[in-house]
């Protein structure tokens, strides 16, 4: 899903007019906000693997423990704002699959460890690096568009690097198993 | 090739069938893809209900019952039966069930793994295989399912870490020590995406270089790497075009004298908080768990035996030893390793991941203290979020296990 960057005092404006019974606050991503080293047995412990259960399931297990509120009221859209090395430790894929399931629009972290970022990125999860993390706030609301590469803030607008267009691939067909699926081999393969 | 390389790149670029530089993106063959009762059957899942697809070479397959071995509840036991299933269908041999081991352990036992090669696990500590000059990683399930399906897999060659060590360890350390001194000084994403690279290490016996290679996923790295060479390369033979350019252009150095290495604890919750055992004071444990892919062999288990020789399980300890595979458990059995361990107080668990991912086998409770030989030490790792884990060697956890609190194993030593 695409949010097209607007001025936040166009946006509001906007949804004063379109909005009846919910609040803007109900139409504007809001910002979940993590410190560095989140490991992977705060994101999904391990004793939640998804052995026999459905996608539905693996929805209420992100942040269970760590921060229970998260998974209850968490909307699609929502963006992860993180400190360094978010996501390590293990290799599970249902770490960002469960955030997948519950509609994450992004994560932007300071930085991301190697395999919960390969794993995000193979999901078609859009993952930004910035170090500009700190100055994004726990609750803030903002818009995002991954396309063009901007955080639209009540304070400011940040850029963001582009996603490769490795990732643009994988994404524009949802994940690189749909992309390896459709074309039988991996984005960029094959190309001199 | 003309342009000097490290030892991953030389393995990716043999691999990619070209010269490679850090920073490029690869799509390579992978010479052996291993998945884990815990993640098997999200693998079965993508392969077979998002691709499609089967195992296009099984004998590049294997799958390990390790993580949850015996199964501890109805769920797993029934995941298992689908995994056992799955694996006879796809007529993949290569099944190791419960009781035979720890991935990690096994595919360097059955030698699945060989110098040089591509090797893909759906476990972190699948680096581990860079003990033998692999180029292993760990992945997830969608990207061992495409390697069952495909035979390949997409990479990013790594910038390289290289790790110098000089000298040789002192009495009591070893290397669990050096990990963990590793650890502290680049961080525990000090290595992150990088290829560690440990060099000065040509007499170190294999058990030790499997605890060097299995902790690097602990610094972020994508693999940790170190060449063939002693008894290694004879046990397993490197290709002639796996070269080591010992001053290869890398992005870090860092030197280390093995010598004025201690004893070394990592506090929790995290890997590179890590102190010298002697100086912990007072921290008394519940539970002392010697095992893993990082320490669970029979040296590991003989370190720890030294120790308890004519000494006990302090009153109000628990000590669960693992062995990491069957074939360390009869050794240990054959040798009078086990036998002193049993008479002096631990008691044994199935031959596994055993307790280290809070699943069975010691699962730990709020408050209480686990001093463990394994890798991670996260908070919720072996069970309630209100415990804590302390990771270090063998040795001190033998002598932790004696004094029922974390002490230096050296002071034990000389008392022999």
């Amino acid at each position: 899903m695409v949010i097209h960057a607007l001025a936040p005092s166009l946006t509001l404006h906007v949804l004063r007019f379109t909005t009846t019974r919910q609040s803007e606050e109900d139409e504007m991503p809001r910002v979940w906000k993590f410190g560095s080293d989140v490991d992977t047995d705060q994101i999904v412990p391990g004793r939640y693997a998804p052995y026999m259960t459905s996608e539905a399931e693996l929805g209420k297990y992100p942040f269970i423990e760590a921060r229970p509120e998260f998974a209850a009221t968490v909307r699609p859209g929502d963006l992860i704002v993180a400190g360094r090395n978010f996501g390590c430790g293990s290799s599970r894929e249902y770490a960002p699959k469960a955030l997948q399931v519950v509609g994450v629009g992004a994560i932007i972290a300071q930085s991301f460890a190697r395999i919960f970022f390969r794993n995000a990125l193979n999901l078609g999860i859009p993952l930004f690096e910035a170090d500009w993390t700190d100055e994004i706030v726990d609750g803030e609301e903002v818009t995002l568009d991954a396309e063009e590469g901007r955080l639209t803030t009540a304070h400011g607008v940040y850029a963001l690097k582009p996603l490769p267009e490795f990732v643009r691939q994988i994404r524009r067909e949802g994940s690189i198993v749909a992309y390896y699926r459709k074309y039988g081999r991996f984005p960029g393969e094959g190309e001199a | 090739m003309t342009q000097r390389q490290t030892l991953a790149e030389c393995i990716l670029s043999h691999a990619a069938g070209r010269a490679v530089s850090p920073g490029d993106l690869v799509v390579v063959p992978v010479d052996m893809a291993m998945a884990v009762d815990s993640i098997a059957p999200s693998v079965i899942a993508v392969l077979r209900g998002e691709l499609g697809a089967h195992v296009r070479e099984p004998r590049r397959a294997a799958i390990f019952i390790d993580h949850v071995a015996p199964a501890a509840n109805v769920a797993t036991a029934d995941a298992q039966v689908g995994i056992r299933r799955f694996a006879a269908e796809e007529g993949i041999g290569q099944l190791f069930d419960v009781g035979r081991g720890v991935c990690h352990q096994v595919m360097i036992e059955e030698g699945l793994v060989r110098p040089g090669q591509i090797v893909l696990g759906s476990d972190s500590h699948s680096t581990s295989y860079g003990a033998i000059g692999a180029f292993g990683t760990g992945m997830g399930a969608s990207d061992i399912a495409l390697a069952w399906a495909s035979g390949r897999t997409w990479l990013r060659v790594p910038e390289t870490i290289r790790v110098r060590a000089r000298g040789r360890f002192g009495p009591g350390v070893g290397a669990k020590d050096l990990a963990l001194h590793v650890a502290r000084t680049l961080g525990a994403d000090g290595a992150r995406y990088a290829a560690v690279e440990y060099l000065g290490l040509d007499d170190l016996p294999l058990a030790d270089r499997q605890t060097l290679a299995c902790m690097a996923t602990e610094l972020g790295a994508k693999v940790g790497l170190i060449p063939p060479t002693g008894r290694v390369a004879t046990l397993f033979p490197p290709p002639a075009w796996l070269t080591v350019d010992a001053d290869a252009p890398c992005a870090r150095e860092l030197e280390v004298d093995l010598a004025s290495l201690p004893p070394l604890v990592a506090v929790p919750p995290a890997v590179d908080t890590v102190v010298e055992a002697g100086s912990l004071g007072d921290v008394r444990v519940n539970q002392v768990f010697l095992g893993t892919c990082t320490n669970g062999r029979l040296e590991d288990l003989q370190a720890a035996a030294r120790l308890l020789r004519g000494r006990r399980v302090a009153r109000g300890v628990r000590m669960i030893v693992v062995p990491a595979s069957s074939r360390v458990l009869e050794a240990a059995v054959a040798d009078g390793t086990l036998a002193a361990l049993l008479e002096a107080g631990a008691t044994i668990g199935t031959p596994g991941c055993g307790p280290c991912i809070g699943r069975h086998l010691g699962v730990l409770g709020a408050g209480e203290v686990c001093l463990s030989t394994g890798n991670r030490n996260f908070r919720g790792r072996m069970g309630s979020p209100e415990a804590r884990i302390y990771l270090a060697s063998p040795e001190v956890a033998a002598a932790t296990a004696v004094a029922g609190r974390i002490v230096d194993p050296r002071e034990m030593m000389s008392e022999t």
